[in-house]
C-alpha cells in the first residue's frame, strides 16, 4: 500500500521513469478492469444467486432455475426470519463465537506473557508445545476428540463446541503473541517496578493495552474460525436446540430439500453476519491472516 | 509448523531495536534490581507462571495432546466406542484400511485436489494479484468482494453450489437458455465430471484467499528495484519474470505449503455438496469423509481413530517433505535469514 502510494513522488524526480511508467498504466489499465470485472463477477455470481433465488417461488426456480425473481417474494425470508430454528442456530452461533474469543484471547495472552517475559526453565520447551498443535489440525484429532468430548459429558453442549476451538486456536494465538509481547521494552517494565507493581499489575495496566493489535487479530480470527466452524460441532452437536449456524443450514437444507426458495432464504440470511463482520473488519481480517501466514 | 520458522517478522523488525537500544544501556541498572527481587520471591514467580500459563496448558493438552495420543493407541483396538477398549487386534485396523479400495481411491481423490489447487490457483491468483496491484479506482472494493468467497462459510458455500449444479439447477438452465444444450451435465453424479466440478467450487471458495496473499507479498517488494529495471528498459513481463517472481517465492512456497494441507484435510465442502454416502460413488471422496463415514457414522472407534493416524501421517509426510525439499530455501533464507538470526542472537546476548 504504502510503497504504492509514494510511486508517484520518485517518478517525479527521474523524468524518462515516468513517462515510460504512465505508458505502461495506460496500457494496462482497460485490460486491468475487465479483468477484475470478470473475477468480480464470479465471485459474487452465486452469492447472488442465494440471495436473489430466496426472493423467487419455487415454481419460478423449477420454471427457469437461472432467472431473476418476477415478482419478488418476501414470504421465504420473513418466514425463516419469524422461525425458532433460525434464531435459536442464531443464538448458539453467536455464543460460542463469543466465548471462543474471549477464552483464546484470555488464555492465549496469558500464556504468551509467560513465554515472552519470564525466564524459567522449560520456557523453550512450552513454546514449542505449543507449536506442535501446528501439526494437528482438527480433522485429524476430530475422531478422538468426539471421544473426550464424550468423556467429560459434554456432546451436545455448547461448552463441549467452545473449549476445544479454544485449544485449536491456541497454537496460532500464542505464535502471533508472543513477539508483540516481547516487543514492548524493558524499561517499561523496570519503570513498573520500580513504582512498586506486581508483575501482575503490571500484566493488566501495560501488557494487555500495549499489545491490542495483535490481541485484536488473534480475537478476529478465533471468532471468523468459530462462527464458520462445520465439521467439530456436527461430531459433537446432535439436537436441532444446539445448532449453530453451519449445522443449522444444513440441517434445514436436507430436512426442506423441496422447498429450494426457502433454503435459499435460510442460507443468504446465515451469511448476513458473517458479511457485516467481514466489511467492519476487513482491514484487519486481511491483515491478521497474511501476518498469521507470513510468521 | 508453518509458521514457525518465521517469527513474526515485521513486528520483530520493529521491536528488536527498541530492545537492542534498551540492552545497551541496561545492564548495569537492572541486575541488582533482579538480584534483590529473586531472593524472596522465587516461589512468587512459580506461582505467577502457573497462573498465568496453566489455564491455557490445560485446555491445550486435554483437547489436543490427549486426544492425538489416544488416537494412536485406540486404533490397535476392535472398538465400538463404548467401555474401556479390550480386543486388542494389532495393525489389523491399519492393514484393512491400506487394503480398502475405496480408502485408497480416497487418498487419490485427496491428492488430484492437492495437485489441481496448485496449479488452478497458483497462477490464476499470481496474475490476478499482479493486475490488482496496480493503481486502479475502487481498489479496495475489489479486494473486499474478491474475499467474500472465503469469508463465507463452507457449509453456505456447498449449499449454493450444490443447488447451482443440480441436474435441473442455475447452471444447466443457463446453458439452457444460451442454447447450448450440449453442454449441460450431470456435474455432481458423473464420476468423469464431478471431481471437476468440485475443483471448481474449491477454486472459487479459496483463491481469495490466494490472491489477498500474494497481494500482500507484491506489497513487500522494495519499489526502487522496478525503477532500476524502468531505468534499465525492461518489459513490463520482464519485469515480472525477474524482479516479481523470484522476489514472491516466499509467499508463493507458504501459500502452496497451506494450501496443500488444506487439501489433504479436505472435508466440510465434500460432506455437504455430496452428502457421505454419494461422494464415493461420484469420486470425490476423502480421507476424512472416509473418517467420518466408515469412523464415526458406523460407531467403529478403533478403526476410525486407525484412519485418523494414517490421515496423520500422510499429512506430516507430505509437510515433511515439502519443508525439507522446499521451505528449507526460506529458512535458511538467502535474503532476510541471517541477519534476523544475527538480530535474535545479538537480543539473547543483550538480555
Amino acid at each position: 500500500m504504502s510503497a504504492t502510494a509514494t510511486m508517484p513522488a520518485t517518478g517525479q524526480a527521474a523524468a524518462p521513469v515516468k513517462r515510460k511508467k504512465s505508458r505502461e498504466i495506460h496500457w494496462g489499465s482497460p485490460v486491468t478492469y475487465l479483468v477484475a470485472l470478470v473475477l468480480i463477477s464470479v465471485c459474487i455470481g452465486p452469492v447472488l444467486y442465494i440471495i436473489f433465488g430466496g426472493f423467487r417461488t419455487n415454481s419460478q426456480i423449477t420454471m427457469d432455475p437461472s432467472g431473476l425473481p418476477d415478482p419478488w417474494v418476501i414470504s421465504n425470508y420473513t418466514d425463516v426470519a419469524t422461525s425458532s430454528a433460525f434464531w435459536t442456530a442464531m443464538k448458539n452461533s453467536a455464543i460460542s463465537a463469543l466465548a471462543t474469543t474471549a477464552g483464546v484471547v484470555l488464555l492465549g495472552v496469558m500464556a504468551s506473557f509467560v513465554i515472552a517475559r519470564y525466564r524459567f526453565v522449560g520456557k523453550g520447551a512450552m513454546y514449542a508445545f505449543f507449536a506442535a498443535g501446528l501439526m494437528f489440525p482438527m480433522t485429524v484429532a476430530i475422531t478422538p476428540l468426539y471421544l473426550m468430548v464424550r468423556m467429560l459429558g459434554l456432546t451436545n453442549h455448547l461448552l463441549g463446541v467452545i473449549l476445544p476451538q479454544i485449544a485449536f486456536a491456541l497454537p496460532t494465538t500464542i505464535i502471533i503473541l508472543v513477539p508483540f509481547l516481547r516487543a514492548i521494552p524493558d524499561e517499561i517494565e523496570e519503570a513498573a517496578a520500580i513504582d512498586g507493581a506486581s508483575r501482575l499489575k503490571f500484566f493488566f495496566t501495560m501488557v494487555i493495552p500495549l499489545s491490542l493489535p495483535g490481541v485484536i487479530t488473534t480475537g478476529i480470527l478465533a471468532f471468523v474460525g468459530a462462527w464458520n466452524g462445520y465439521m467439530l460441532p456436527l461430531f459433537i452437536l446432535t439436537s436441532e436446540s444446539s445448532f449453530t449456524l453451519p449445522l443449522g443450514v444444513a440441517n434445514f437444507a436436507s430436512q426442506y430439500s423441496v422447498d429450494t426458495a426457502k433454503v435459499l432464504a435460510f442460507t443468504s440470511l446465515s451469511m448476513v453476519p458473517a458479511l457485516i463482520f467481514f466489511s467492519l473488519f476487513e482491514r484487519r481480517i486481511v491483515n491478521g491472516l497474511t501476518g498469521a501466514v507470513k510468521g | 509448523m508453518s509458521g514457525q520458522p518465521q517469527p513474526s517478522s515485521p513486528t520483530i523488525a520493529a521491536g528488536s531495536p527498541v530492545a537492542g537500544a534498551v540492552g545497551a544501556t541496561a545492564p548495569a541498572a537492572p541486575r541488582p534490581l533482579k538480584a534483590q527481587r529473586r531472593g524472596g520471591a522465587d516461589w512468587r514467580k512459580r506461582a505467577e507462571i502457573t497462573i498465568l500459563a496453566g489455564p491455557a496448558l490445560v485446555v491445550f493438552a486435554t483437547f489436543v495432546i490427549v486426544p492425538v495420543i489416544m488416537a494412536a493407541y485406540y486404533g490397535f483396538f476392535r472398538w465400538k466406542g463404548l467401555g474401556v477398549p479390550t480386543d486388542f487386534i494389532g495393525f489389523d485396523n491399519y492393514i484393512s484400511i491400506l487394503s480398502d479400495r475405496t480408502f485408497r481411491e480416497a487418498v487419490g481423490h485427496n491428492f488430484f485436489v492437492v495437485i489441481f489447487s496448485l496449479v488452478f490457483q497458483g497462477p490464476a491468483a499470481i496474475l490476478f494479484a499482479l493486475l490488482m496491484n496496480q493503481k486502479i479506482r475502487g481498489r479496495s472494493l475489489i479486494r473486499v468482494l474478491i474475499f467474500v468467497p472465503y469469508v463465507i462459510s463452507e457449509v453456505i458455500v456447498g449449499t449454493g453450489w450444490r443447488l447451482m449444479t443440480a441436474d435441473t439447477g442455475a447452471i444447466n438452465g443457463l446453458f439452457g437458455k444460451l442454447g447450448l444444450e450440449s453442454l449441460q451435465q450431470s456435474w455432481l453424479a458423473d464420476p468423469a465430471l464431478a471431481k471437476w466440478t468440485l475443483m471448481i467450487i474449491i477454486t472459487w471458495k479459496y483463491i481469495g484467499f490466494a490472491v489477498i496473499l500474494m497481494l500482500a507479498g507484491l506489497q513487500s517488494i522494495p519499489e526502487e528495484l522496478y525503477e532500476a529495471a524502468a531505468i534499465d528498459g525492461a518489459s513490463f513481463w520482464r519485469t515480472q519474470f525477474q524482479i516479481t517472481l523470484p522476489l514472491l517465492g516466499p509467499t508463493i512456497r507458504i501459500w502452496a505449503f497451506l494450501s496443500i494441507i488444506g487439501s489433504l484435510q479436505l472435508f466440510d465442502l465434500v460432506n455437504i455438496v455430496w452428502g457421505q454416502y454419494i461422494s464415493a460413488t461420484a469420486g470425490t471422496s476423502t480421507m476424512a469423509t472416509y473418517m467420518y463415514l466408515n469412523g464415526h457414522m458406523a460407531g467403529n472407534y478403533g478403526f476410525g481413530n486407525a484412519v485418523a493416524v494414517v490421515l496423520f501421517l500422510i499429512s506430516l509426510t507430505v509437510a515433511l517433505i515439502y519443508q525439507r525439499f522446499v521451505l528449507r530455501r526460506d529458512t535458511e533464507g538467502a535474503l532476510t535469514g541471517p541477519s534476523k538470526k544475527k538480530a535474535k542472537k545479538q537480543k539473547k546476548e543483550m538480555r
